[in-house]
């Protein structure tokens, strides 16, 4: 890693996040990404538990709790290194944010909200929409059998659904062994872009689809009740 | 490295405590109790806070401030409905609450400052030295103007507040530190105004909060309520007595609910007496009265369990131990319900009034660097987020989070040449704005330029007192913008350095209130002390000098209702010159007793 001269003693930093010579705190290099930050390579399947331990490291060297009785500008930095990292950590446990966040880093696409459903589930969703409106109609005194009945079928759209989640997470899955198998590749650069980038559009496809159904439940969960 | 205590600033009481060797312990005042009672009387003398202030409590209802930790960073709107159980009259000035007691207006930082400071005063006295630094713990469910209230309490008591901690996870260091445990925990904290539930993880010295959440105006003083309610309909129609319209009386039957309410923790019955005017009011309660009465409330501290527990992504039984935490988890019915609901026993072997001011010791003790062995990674309760167009709440920090966290936002213009960009921070978890708390706005200042060219990036940074900074930068010019932020429930700086300011006339009025109540104390000692005597040494002394003794004491008891502790410490004097003779007496009468009986037992043997 590239590393400046310490803010205090001037002197070229050799230690990763202290100062060799002054053992003061260092900010975080303001290009580190997240991945970086717990020394991993950009792949996305992580072991949770090295990722808490390192996590845990980190804490102990950044956390303003032991940097109390420093001086202010050691205490600021604390305070910045520590808030990075706790961002860090929260995007790369969970594994729909640390995908969402490679796309960001690799294609710096951001993320686009779909408005139309996913065309093969297109007609379904639009009879739920059309159910859901007739069930919003429904006052919840009278036509008490209708709008049962209108429930349970959707609280069983609503299951339905949410095994289509399942099977978009699984699919997701898939496409992060294939992204983390070209990262481990060291065939022709080029080539390997153009696959790498074809991986990274069918993962943000799943997760824009993905995205689209969560909303839809939650939706039908708020109609419900 | 000057020392730093740990606080436990609750609703009903107040403890202090400290690191001593390794292990923390709450100091205790010289007859050996741990909690002050949170309560500020105004004498005429000046202040009195704690034990004295609860008996005041009774005798001058309108000038007795307590449970002042619920008007904390909250506006009057906040409080409306518990406004009619409040004897002392409130009103709000720049959303924050003041609090009008004997032609005196207070806001709740400096009521609060003035418990805080009989607490640092108890530290310097017990420690033998200056106290100005301090961690004080907070509900984990208060937020952010909550949290702000606290500091600017301790900051007008003279303490530097190193931090701010939540409650439930303070009581897991204390109790983690114990037990050595390994694994999930769940800190259930029911106290005497608020209910917080924190779910943590314990591995290797690291105490990682995963979830929190409460409701920071439900505790014991609900139940109190609940049983007052009651009393004060059954002494209407028994006795014809509005107690609504005698504020002394309903203190007298606040705190028999109260005192009702902790017997029947241990006991199935007990019978209340209440002295009214007209004659007494009797209510002989059950155990399963009291129950039914509250149980409505303790089922109310579930949800948010189950919200925690949802947050943390676990069901119940993955949860290894529950801790019981707070006065009210003394209550049989808030045991089982606990039991119920994580299927398993609770444990309550460390003291739940101490073990928060425990905890605080221990965090204090992590902050002056003495141990590296711990360290709490806490989150922020609420989420935080900003007013968007219609009125809807964009959230930028969500529930939960670990702090310190940060989250920048980039802000522009719709129209040509606007100079400033209106900014409404909020706290919250609803959709629309007015369901949310708001936090405080500030004005972004622009560069004149077409709609859409100006960039300023806003960070939003929640530290690790959970309380939130914010600052400014232009992108195109990177230069840093200096944001005035206008809190909606808190006081400006210049507000709480007033207040301070304050603070040091109030220490003087405090010196005498002080003075006068220790020569009370003194008198009254010596009036016992003295009676006794006379009935023992009644057939040793003339009538002549009895009667003089009983007039000075008599004088005495009269004096130290005054205000002049000069003028009863004057009295004490003139009884312990009248009692000369009649302690030599005494004395003589005594020596020869235990010769006497030492003649006899040499005789025996």
């Amino acid at each position: 890693m590239a590393r400046s001269m310490c803010w205090h003693c001037q002197s070229e930093v050799t230690g990763e996040y202290l100062c060799g010579q002054c053992v003061k705190v260092q900010p975080l290099s303001k290009e580190l990404d997240y991945f970086a930050c717990f020394k991993l390579g950009r792949l996305l399947n992580i072991d949770a538990q090295e990722l808490e331990r390192t996590y845990y490291e980190l804490s102990r060297t950044f956390h303003p709790d032991f940097y109390s009785t420093k001086d202010e500008s050691e205490k600021t930095i604390s305070l910045g290194n520590s808030a990075f990292l706790n961002s860090a950590y929260r995007t790369l446990k969970d594994p729909i944010q640390r995908v969402e966040y490679l796309i960001r880093l690799e294609a710096g696409a951001v993320k686009d909200i779909r408005s139309n459903p996913p065309a093969d589930l297109f007609e379904e969703i639009l009879e739920l929409q059309e159910d859901m409106e007739t069930f919003r109609g429904l006052s919840s005194e009278k036509d008490s059998t209708e709008r049962a009945e209108l429930r349970q079928k959707l609280q069983r759209e609503r299951g339905h659904l949410e095994e289509r989640q399942e099977e978009m997470e699984k699919a997701l899955l898939t496409k992060y062994h294939e992204w983390d198998q070209l990262q481990n590749q060291h065939a022709d650069p080029s080539k390997a872009r153009e696959q790498k980038d074809l991986v990274l559009r069918s993962m943000q496809e799943i997760l824009s689809n993905r995205t689209y159904i969560c909303n839809m439940a939650n939706e039908l969960l708020e109609t419900t009740g | 490295m000057s020392r730093i205590v740990g606080i436990d600033l609750g609703t009903t009481n107040s403890l202090i405590a400290y690191m001593d060797k390794g292990a923390p312990r709450v100091i205790p005042n010289p007859d050996g109790v741990t909690k002050i009672p949170s309560i500020v009387g105004m004498t005429d003398n000046g202040l009195i806070v704690g034990d004295p202030a609860k008996a005041h409590l009774t005798r001058d209802p309108s000038r007795t401030i307590y449970s002042v930790k619920r008007f904390m960073g909250r506006g009057l709107a906040d409080v409306s409905e518990e406004l009619k159980y409040f004897p002392y009259s409130l009103h709000e000035k720049n959303g924050v609450i003041r609090i009008e007691v004997g032609g005196k207006t207070y806001s709740p930082p400096q009521v609060s400052a003035m418990i805080l400071k009989e607490l640092k005063r108890r530290a310097e006295e017990f420690l033998k030295e200056d106290i100005s630094k301090a961690v004080i713990t907070v509900p984990a469910y208060f937020n952010d103007s909550q949290r702000q209230a606290t500091k600017d309490a301790g900051m007008i008591a003279g303490l530097e507040v190193l931090r701010i901690i939540n409650e439930p996870t303070a009581a897991s260091l204390a109790y983690g530190l114990q037990k050595k445990t390994q694994g999930i925990i769940a800190i259930y904290d029911l106290g005497g105004g608020t209910f917080d539930i924190s779910i943590l993880k314990l591995k290797d010295g690291i105490f990682e909060v995963l979830a929190t959440n409460g409701d920071t105006h439900l505790g014991g003083d609900d139940f109190d309520q609940r049983l007052l309610d009651v009393f004060v309909e059954e002494i209407a129609e028994q006795h014809a007595v509005k107690i609504q319209e005698h504020p002394d009386l309903m203190q007298a039957v606040r705190l028999a609910a109260e005192r009702a309410k902790v017997r029947l923790s241990d006991e199935r019955e007990t019978t209340v007496v209440v002295e009214l005017p007209n004659g007494k009011y009797e209510k002989t309660l059950t155990r399963e009265i009291v129950e039914s009465l509250v149980v409505e409330l303790v089922e109310r501290t579930l949800a948010p369990c189950q919200a925690a527990l949802k947050d943390a992504g676990l069901r119940a039984d993955q949860i290894d131990e529950v801790v019981l935490v707070g006065g009210s988890t003394r209550m049989p019915l808030v045991r089982s319900k606990v039991e119920n609901l994580f299927g398993k026993k609770p444990h309550s072997e460390l003291n739940p009034d101490e073990v928060v001011a425990l905890g605080a010791a221990v965090q204090a003790d992590i902050l002056g660097g003495h141990n590296k062995e711990i360290l709490l990674l806490d989150v922020t309760p609420l989420s935080l987020g900003i007013e968007t167009m219609g009125g809807v709440m964009s959230a930028l920090i969500r529930r939960n989070t670990t702090i310190p966290t940060s989250a920048k936002e980039m802000f522009t213009t719709y129209v040509d040449g606007q100079t400033s960009v209106d900014i409404h921070i909020l706290q919250g978890e609803r959709e629309l704005v007015k369901d949310n708390r708001s936090l405080a706005r500030f004005q972004l200042k622009m560069p004149p330029l077409p709609a859409g060219v100006p960039r300023v990036e806003v960070t939003f940074l929640i530290d690790a007192n959970g309380i939130l900074h914010v600052t400014a930068r232009d992108i195109r010019t990177s230069e840093a913008q200096s944001v005035q932020v206008k809190p909606s429930h808190g006081l400006t700086d210049d507000e709480v350095e007033g207040m301070i300011r304050d603070s040091f006339q109030f220490a003087e009025e405090d010196i005498n209130t002080r003075q006068v109540i220790e020569a009370r104390t003194e008198a009254n000692a010596i009036i016992v002390a003295t009676d006794k005597a006379l009935s023992r040494a009644s057939a040793l002394i003339s009538d002549k000098e009895k009667a003089e003794i009983q007039r000075v004491i008599q004088q005495l008891g009269e004096t130290q209702k005054g205000e002049d502790h000069r003028v009863i410490r004057a009295g004490i004097a003139e009884v312990e010159k009248e009692t000369h003779h009649l302690a030599e007496v005494l004395m003589d009468a005594t020596l020869k007793e235990a010769l006497e009986s030492k003649k006899v037992s040499e005789f025996v043997k």
